[in-house]
């Protein structure tokens, strides 16, 4: 599955440029002059503690947010004054398990495609249920679904318009070994084929096996940004498995609790 | 695979089809029950008010067709929007639509035009079953039409502009029930505002629903409590603030976008 057409045009850009975004909510500072850049074909770890900023970043980039300051593009367009551009570029699948309780599953799909203006994508909405495993269920009403086929659709609806940046705000929160373990195999796929792919996850072992970069999020700033390898080799500490092993949840513990830095 | 390249158009159609979808995946609530409705006053009204005569020359059921129908379909197309966002917002899934590369004069069109169409559906299903009890006049169609879609498109807009607003179904409740429901009840539906004591048809000339149904009753009958030009010319005054105000809210994202 190559998705191969806004991002050619935009190859000598950032997938996802971040330049000292700030945002309040009130009193609550949720971001505090964040920069970021994401280079395309980057499968990116976005991690941090609940409330860190994560869902707010990724609202910013995909336009539910507006930041109080700085600016955000997704290859190179503008999130606000180029939102067109910049929402075409990007799929994603949201942390919350919604849908529309009126339609089928390939209907969903079929609306999502033409917001985005794309006419008779059948045959790739076809494609995607296919990888997905959500062809039997193609027209099925979306309320008879269970969480994890839900789950399914909400990441299909992010790919419908073939957007060559994918963020993914924790895709397998409640979600079974099974459907967790296909839905890497299907995302690692996409990052192969070329996809940017951005990924928030409480789930460290994932983040650590599937990211190649890593940012960390603790109360609205970036407290750590490297290579995967780099940050288990710099913050992690000799490991409770006796074998002298670090793993990330090892490196997270020890950057938010703030003994690393 | 090998992709063509995307040809990309416009979000509005399929936005529009959605919201016409909407309704109509659940006809009877949307369609079927207000007709009914509307049927049932016109039996119970028409009948006590028997052999009472309006304009010195209609019947009082015949008086009353035009009215009926303008009320359903000001409500439904009201009940449209608002129902829809408020639905769409309470249960999150509005972030699919935000989510899309689509304007605020898009989202405002795709909307209203749906609220428009199911308005004039449930006002012709209410048309063509009280024409069967008593045929009414149609003096000037384009009035009809004209009156139809401006009040259709202007309830649609509130409906729009109450469901960004509302964060919960009882505050669109509220909405409805203390705001549009009795300008609508008030606006001359059941009544010619020169039977009323001069004090409540000067306030009856405050309402702008008023001036949405006069106007449609004049295409039936040809007769009206006012001008019709004037009637339209306050109706467009009151369309163009009204949409004016849904428009900024999706502009500036008013509860939709933090």
């Amino acid at each position: 599955m190559v998705f191969q057409n806004c991002w050619v045009l935009h190859s000598m850009s950032a997938a996802i440029s971040i330049k000292q975004i700030s945002k309040n909510y009130g009193a609550l500072q949720a971001l505090d002059a964040v920069s970021l850049e994401i280079q395309p074909g980057e499968f990116f770890g976005l991690l941090g503690p609940n409330g860190a900023g994560k869902t707010t970043l990724i609202s910013i980039l995909a336009g539910l947010v507006t930041a109080d300051k700085g600016h955000a593009s997704i290859m190179g367009a503008d999130v606000q004054s180029h939102f067109r551009d910049a929402r075409r570029s990007l799929g994603v699948v949201p942390q919350e398990l919604v849908f529309d309780p009126f339609f089928t599953v390939r209907e969903t799909l079929q609306f999502q495609s033409g917001y985005f203006g794309i006419q008779n994508n059948d045959a790739w909405i076809d494609e995607i249920m296919a990888n997905l495993d959500l062809t039997s269920k193609a027209d099925s009403n979306m309320r008879s679904l269970s969480g994890g086929m839900k789950r399914r659709v909400l990441v299909a609806q992010a790919l419908v318009h073939r957007p060559p940046v994918i963020i993914l705000d924790e895709p397998t929160a409640g979600v079974d070994v099974e459907l967790r373990q296909s839905l890497w195999q299907f995302i690692s796929r996409l990052n192969q084929d070329g996809h940017t792919i951005v990924l928030t996850t409480h789930y460290l072992e994932e983040a650590e096996a599937l990211c190649q970069r890593i940012a960390m999020l603790k109360q609205g700033k970036i407290v750590a940004l490297d290579t995967t390898a780099n940050l288990l080799s710099r913050y992690g500490s000799v490991k409770k498995d006796g074998e002298g092993k670090t793993d990330l949840e090892d490196v997270f513990v020890n950057i938010m609790s703030g003994n690393a830095l | 695979m090998k992709n063509p390249p995307i040809q990309y158009g416009s979000g509005f159609p399929t936005l529009l089809r959605k919201e016409v979808k909407r309704f109509y995946k659940v006809g009877f609530q949307t369609v079927a029950a207000p007709v009914l409705t509307a049927v049932l006053y016109l039996m119970i009204f028409g009948h006590v008010l028997e052999g009472r005569e309006m304009y010195g020359r209609f019947t009082y059921t015949a008086f009353l067709i035009p009215g009926l129908v303008m009320m359903s379909l000001l409500q439904n197309a009201f009940a449209n929007t608002s129902s829809s966002l408020i639905q769409s917002k309470v249960t999150g899934n509005l972030v699919f639509v935000l989510l899309a590369p689509l304007s605020h004069f898009e989202f405002y069109a795709a909307y209203i035009l749906a609220a428009v169409f199911r308005g004039v559906v449930v006002g012709l299903g209410v048309f063509l079953i009280t024409a069967w009890i008593s045929p009414p006049a149609l003096e000037y169609p384009l009035w009809i039409l004209t009156f139809a879609f401006l009040g259709a498109a202007i309830l649609g807009s509130l409906g729009l502009i109450a469901g960004i607003w509302a964060d919960k179904y009882d505050q669109l409740a509220a909405f409805q029930n203390f705001i549009i429901m009795p300008a609508t009840m008030l606006s001359g539906v059941f009544y010619s505002i020169h039977s009323l004591p001069p004090a409540w048809q000067v306030v009856s000339h405050f309402n702008p629903f008023f001036y949405m149904i006069d106007g449609f009753r004049y295409g039936f009958f040809g007769v009206s409590d006012i001008s019709p030009w004037n009637s339209l010319a306050i109706v467009l005054c009151f369309f163009v603030a009204v949409s004016v105000v849904a428009l900024r809210m999706l502009q500036t994202g008013y509860k939709l976008r933090y």
